[in-house]
């Protein structure tokens, strides 16, 4: 669970969790493409990514690509979140995401 | 991209013969997998369901391939709803792989169809079975949402 923390800890990654979130199954050019970040930045974002097992990678022929794990964000939740509180955690949640519209920092 | 594929990994601390039994066995599967329990007599090319908690078929399909307590591949067409119906068979892997005390689960969702919106709804899904099913594991409790099938499916 350390190793989640970690890798959330960074803006960096968030992102490219955020492009997979918009788009699953994406090779390293195409996660470097829109991103001001270098190939090797990337690269290493990723590896810490698959080690948190936050990001699975799959081989198929010459090509390898990057699926969104979110099954640890969904371990830790039910950890620190008690269950009674979830229906009014949700909608705290909706009203920030109305107000706020989608964009997290 | 040509085909939709989903791919979750979870590490279990069990051992995989209790993992393949959670997976496939009704008692366990109607705490974890909004309340859903399977009928299928678990051999090679048998006919799968998947039956939602008032009898209706949730998912159909049949047995591609069955290692105990290793590897389970499904076909998986859902038929509770037209539109995804539509989309015809998609597959489902479950590999199970003895990590030191613990399991890794992995499973990929994957139809030759881009952009599916099955897949797109069980997105949503997937992950909070697998972190009800790694709960009920380790600490004997599911998590409560995935208990009952979701109003409105």
């Amino acid at each position: 669970m350390d190793k989640v923390f970690r890798a959330l800890a960074d803006p960096g990654r968030r992102r490219l969790l955020d492009r997979l979130h918009e788009e699953n199954g994406q090779t390293l050019a195409q996660l470097c493409a829109p991103l001001a970040m270098s190939r090797q930045a990337v690269t290493k974002h990723l590896a810490i990514l698959e080690e948190a097992n936050l990001v699975v990678a799959v081989r198929k022929g010459r090509e390898k690509r990057h699926y969104l794990n979110p099954v640890p964000i969904h371990d830790i939740a039910e950890r620190w979140i008690h269950k009674f509180e979830q229906g009014r955690l949700r909608a705290l949640a909706d009203l920030k995401k109305k107000l706020e519209g989608e964009a997290d920092g | 991209m040509a085909d939709s594929r989903l791919v979750y990994v979870t590490t279990i601390r069990t051992t995989p013969e209790k993992l393949w039994l959670a997976l496939l066995d009704p008692e366990f599967t109607c705490q974890y997998w909004f309340g859903t329990r399977h009928e299928c007599s678990w051999e090679a090319n048998a006919d799968w369901k998947l039956m939602t908690p008032d009898g209706r078929v949730g998912y159909s399909g049949e047995v591609l391939e069955i290692d105990p307590p290793r590897r389970l591949v499904l076909s998986w067409r859902a038929e509770f709803r037209p539109e995804w119906r539509e989309e015809g068979h998609s597959r489902v892997t479950f590999e199970l792989e003895r990590c030191g005390a613990s399991v890794k689960l992995t499973v990929v969702h994957e139809i030759d169809k881009p952009e599916s919106k099955l897949l797109g709804t069980l997105s949503k899904g997937w992950p909070r079975l697998l972190a009800s099913l790694k709960s009920l594991l380790e600490t004997g409790e599911s998590l409560a949402e995935t208990r009952e099938w979701p109003k409105g499916f």
